[in-house]
């Protein structure tokens, strides 16, 4: 007679088998240089025994890199026909936090991200994260953008711009966005409590309301105002709302507002007047990155000044690259590409990283009541 | 003894002549309450479908109509190897197959044992099949990051998405067999069985299962449902399976159509994958006599 | 009656021969054993976390941001939309399951409506939102709902999609347990159909009803993809603030408090599942 004891057994058996788990991961050490610590490529041997050790290892993780954001598409398939290094990218539609997120819950995975492409608040948070690493050409990128440890280094931005829909006839300053054509019509792109391009919407409004850098107070009251008026759209734009006409006018980066980001064609760009309102995002390699060799070629890839290197492709996504100067002056720059960036009028401002997190924490506390 | 039979074993068979009388009254009640029922709960359910499906024809000018947000799906299956598509449908339904058996096994005896010889882990278990659902998908997947690291040692196979499948299926099958299961007498049952000889294996699998079968089959839908339409879970552990590949499909891209297009799809696949499903429950209700 | 007496749960007939006298509750062994392993480790490392401070000290910081009043707004909030929307839910899908109970068992509505709700039950997120807002919402095909993006009935209408497909599936055996025959007699008593559900049907459904009532209000308290796509401006659900406490890229992530969110939200149910036993014992008194 079979007893349901058997069922206990088993169980307890599978329970056991499940509970020993595994050993530790054993780290491939190429024989030879360990990337995993090379703080440049040529402390490694040089750029062709990077390559060779990168090919030999043949995957990338990456993540949070949407294909449509700023040409990242075509830089990873140009990446991995040069190479023939396989990319995975995971979690596309991920936030810097997220991406920091998966470095530490998957640390020891063979599916852990091996660089991150994050906002600088985040990337000045979790320094303990990253790996020290200087690329090629990095005494073209400017002082003040990058980690003297070489822990970080900003990779490409834009401006804040607020894009719409043409069938508004042009504008050219916010405050006409508080007239009764634009009834719920306005969106930012998430909300600014958590999202890194909301809130430099909110701060550019403050810029072009009288505020500054270190008071976004006059940016959440525009946008009270425009929530009394009727005129804001609390959804978070896309690219559906957009086609859809939900969300008519999307305050978002420059490269993110390119008609061919946005997918319609009659869509208009403009960045008020002295509210010039410019972020960086940056790039860190994790410093226990399962591909070590990999993620240094990648970075150098990245920075590479080449007609078909990271900076060039970067500008082709609509984005400003961090070499820009440097590129501009020695010629390498894609000048077509370049001359498409929209006009801007007032000298560009960047936002500390305890400059955002201020303002991040006004938000937390006033952002709610302004908009409900 | 009048056979027993459940409300819906009622023959429809009506005669052409307009019945009279009170059960005849009571039918043609009925049938009205069913129509208003289903047009009006049908009008709802197919408004924003039909809406989705019209976006997701919707050419670069709204008005126009065009098929490239469905081409751009299709495109995904003719690439060189096996293209990602086709990859995360099979393995999404290997997950859906080995979900469902899993749970089934795990969650149909236990419930029943714990019904006819441990009634006082009944609440235990119900508090337990309820708890997957009151922890955010987002907050569980920072809990599961330990044990799906040792996972990834063993496999990084997307399949080992199923340990944690059976868990977010627990809720809704429970609740859909414990309804079955409550409306029968599972004690009389097993006891007769047991006075004629069945061991308890038997009484499970042979006398009291097919006697919810119908529970089994919902809760069989719901399982299969949640599977095919994961994506939470799946995406912030960073596995691919069907709804991550067609969200990448639709991130791929700035055509905003694509998505719902893709989310169309996906329904209509599930809709007739679970169609063909409960043509499974025919043959063993007609056994039942 | 002998028959009664050894139906009690847990008699253990006799038996000849010898048997090693391995307690019962072993045999559930296999299904706790999993759930300890992929569902209690996780959730207790979830409400470690919540003692934790972000440098990794213990602290009791995560539970008392719990009793500011902005936090409670949320807990509120989400249990007032988890409540509407599963009453809402669980009447309108206890309609619509009776409507398919009472047809042709084989026949093709019934396979219909059960594939279709099967289908429905998990669809939710950023397509569900975007065709509502696309069908009612500002620019809405079918008319624009004034009521559209307020807190709770914009997102209740929402929440009501999958809701009532749920129930359907949840409900729809216990509906099938129903016999024709005890109609019958209340009938051939001399009651009317409201007596009949008021006195027999209603009582002997209403186990089944508040279990589904339950799940309902489970699946809507922890559902975030869909409200999220519906506004992300203001945080109204506990899920929603969860979510930005997480993924901040401004600097204001702060994983401990976002457990200790959801260590409330598994208090919150504890409490809720503690009603609903009460209920229970309640409604099942009389039938045993």
């Amino acid at each position: 007679m079979r007893s349901p004891y058997r069922f206990a057994f088993a169980g307890i058996a599978a329970a056991v088998l499940l509970a020993t788990g595994c050993s530790s991961s054993s780290s491939s050490s190429s024989g030879g240089v360990n990337w995993a610590t090379a703080t440049s490529a040529a402390a490694g041997g040089g750029m062709n025994a990077l390559i060779s050790a990168a090919k030999k290892e043949g995957t990338l993780n990456v993540i949070a890199l949407p294909p449509t954001w700023a040409n990242y598409g075509t830089i990873i398939s140009t990446f991995e026909k040069k190479y023939g290094i396989t990319v995975n990218s995971a979690l596309p539609d991920g936030s810097s936090q997220q991406e920091v997120d998966a470095i530490k819950s998957e640390n020891g995975s063979p599916k852990a991200p091996d660089v991150v492409d994050v906002g600088l608040a985040v990337a000045v948070a979790n320094t303990n994260l990253f790996a020290p690493y200087e690329v090629s050409t990095w005494s073209d990128i400017p002082t003040a953008q990058k980690d003297p440890s070489g822990l970080w280094y900003e990779d490409y931005g834009g401006y804040m711009a607020v894009g719409y829909s043409s069938k508004f006839g042009t504008i050219t300053s916010l405050s006409q966005l508080l007239g009764p054509k634009f009834k719920n019509a306005v969106a930012l792109n998430g909300n600014p409590t958590s999202a890194n391009a909301a809130l430099n919407g909110v701060m550019m409004a403050s810029l072009a309301e009288g505020g500054s850098v270190s008071n976004i107070g006059p940016g959440v009251s525009f946008f009270a105002k425009l929530k009394a008026a009727g005129n804001f759209s609390p959804v978070e734009a896309t690219g559906a709302s957009i086609k859809a006409g939900t969300t008519p006018v999307v305050f978002d980066w420059d490269y993110l507002n390119l008609p061919s980001y946005v997918g319609v064609s009659n869509w208009k760009v403009f960045i008020p007047q002295n509210a010039v309102l410019g972020g960086f995002y940056a790039q860190a390699i994790n410093k226990n990155a399962p591909h070590p060799a990999a993620a240094r070629l990648w970075e150098e890839f990245l920075y590479s000044q080449a007609a078909a290197g990271g900076q060039n492709l970067w500008l082709e996504g609509g984005a400003r690259p961090v070499e820009q100067a440097a590129m501009t002056s020695n010629g390498s720059i894609n000048t077509a590409a370049a001359s498409k960036l929209p006009a801007v009028t007032g000298t560009p401002v960047f936002l500390t990283e305890g400059q955002s997190t201020a303002a991040a924490q006004y938000l937390a506390t006033n952002w709610a009541k302004a908009v409900s | 003894m009048a056979a027993v039979t459940s409300v819906g074993e009622t023959p429809l068979a009506v005669p052409a002549r307009r019945q009279v009388g009170m059960q005849a009254g009571r039918r043609r009640r009925l049938n009205l309450f069913r129509y208003v029922v289903f047009t009006v709960f049908g009008l709802f359910f197919a408004l924003p479908l039909l809406a989705m499906a019209r976006f997701s024809l919707e050419g670069a000018k709204l008005g126009t109509w065009s098929l490239t947000a469905w081409r751009q799906i299709a495109s995904y299956t003719s690439s060189e190897g096996i293209p990602p598509l086709i990859s995360a449908v099979e393995i999404t339904l290997e997950l859906a197959v080995i979900t469902s058996a899993v749970m089934l096994v795990l969650v149909v005896p236990t419930m029943i044992w714990i019904r006819l010889r441990v009634r006082w882990l009944a609440r235990a278990m119900e508090f337990l099949c309820l708890l997957p659902l009151t922890i955010p998908p987002i907050v569980l997947v920072v809990g599961l990051g330990p044990i799906y690291d040792k996972i990834a040692h063993l496999s990084l196979s997307a399949l080992m998405l199923f340990w944690v499948y059976v868990i977010l299926a627990l809720p809704y099958a429970y609740r859909a067999l414990a309804a079955g299961l409550s409306a029968i007498d599972a004690t009389t049952l097993s006891e007769a069985a047991r006075s004629l000889g069945a061991s308890w294996f038997s009484v499970i699998v042979r006398v009291i299962v097919p006697n919810m079968w119908d529970a089994v089959l919902n809760a069989l839908i719901l399982t299969w449902a949640l599977v095919l339409g994961e994506f939470t879970v799946a995406f912030f552990l960073l596995y691919v399976n069907l709804q991550v590949e067609l969200y990448s499909i639709s991130r791929n891209t700035p055509d905003a159509g694509v998505i719902f297009s893709t989310s169309t799809a996906s329904l209509l696949f599930a809709f007739v994958l679970l169609l063909i499903l409960s043509y499974v429950g025919r043959r063993r209700r007609a056994s039942r006599g | 009656m002998a028959v009664a007496a050894t139906t009690r749960a847990g008699a253990r007939p006799s038996r000849a021969g010898h048997r090693p006298s391995v307690p019962p509750w072993v045999g559930t062994v296999p299904f706790f054993g999993y759930v300890a392993v992929f569902l209690l480790w996780p959730t207790g490392i979830v409400v470690y976390d919540a003692f934790k401070n972000p440098a990794g000290k213990f602290t009791l910081s995560g539970l008392t941001a719990l009793g500011n009043a902005q936090v409670r707004g949320y807990f509120i909030g989400s249990f007032k939309l988890s409540l509407i929307s599963s009453l809402i839910g669980a009447v309108l899908g206890a309609i619509l399951a009776y409507a398919v109970a009472s047809g042709n068992p084989d026949g093709v509505i019934r396979r219909l409506y059960l594939c279709v709700s099967g289908v429905l039950a998990q669809f939710g997120g950023v397509t569900l939102a975007f065709a509502f807002l696309v069908l009612i919402g500002p620019v809405g095909l079918l008319f624009h709902a004034s009521w559209y993006f307020s807190f709770p009935w914009g997102i209740t209408v929402i929440y009501a999609y999958f809701q009532i497909p749920l129930m359907v599936l949840v409900f729809l055996p216990a509906i099938d347990g129903l016999k024709v025959q005890w109609r019958e007699a209340s009938e051939s008593l001399g009651s009317s159909a409201w007596q009949y559900w008021r006195y027999v049907g209603g009582p002997l459904l209403l186990p089944a009803f508040l279990g589904a009532l339950l799940l309902l209000f489970a699946n809507a308290l922890s559902a975030y993809a869909t409200i999220q796509a519906w506004e992300d401006a203001i945080p109204y659900t506990v899920p929603q603030q969860i979510w930005t406490s997480m993924s901040s890229e401004v600097g204001l992530a702060n994983i401990n408090y976002a457990d200790a969110l959801a260590l409330g939200m598994v208090v919150l149910v504890a409490i809720v599942m503690t009603g609903y036993a009460l209920l229970q014992r309640r409604a099942a008194r009389w039938l045993r």
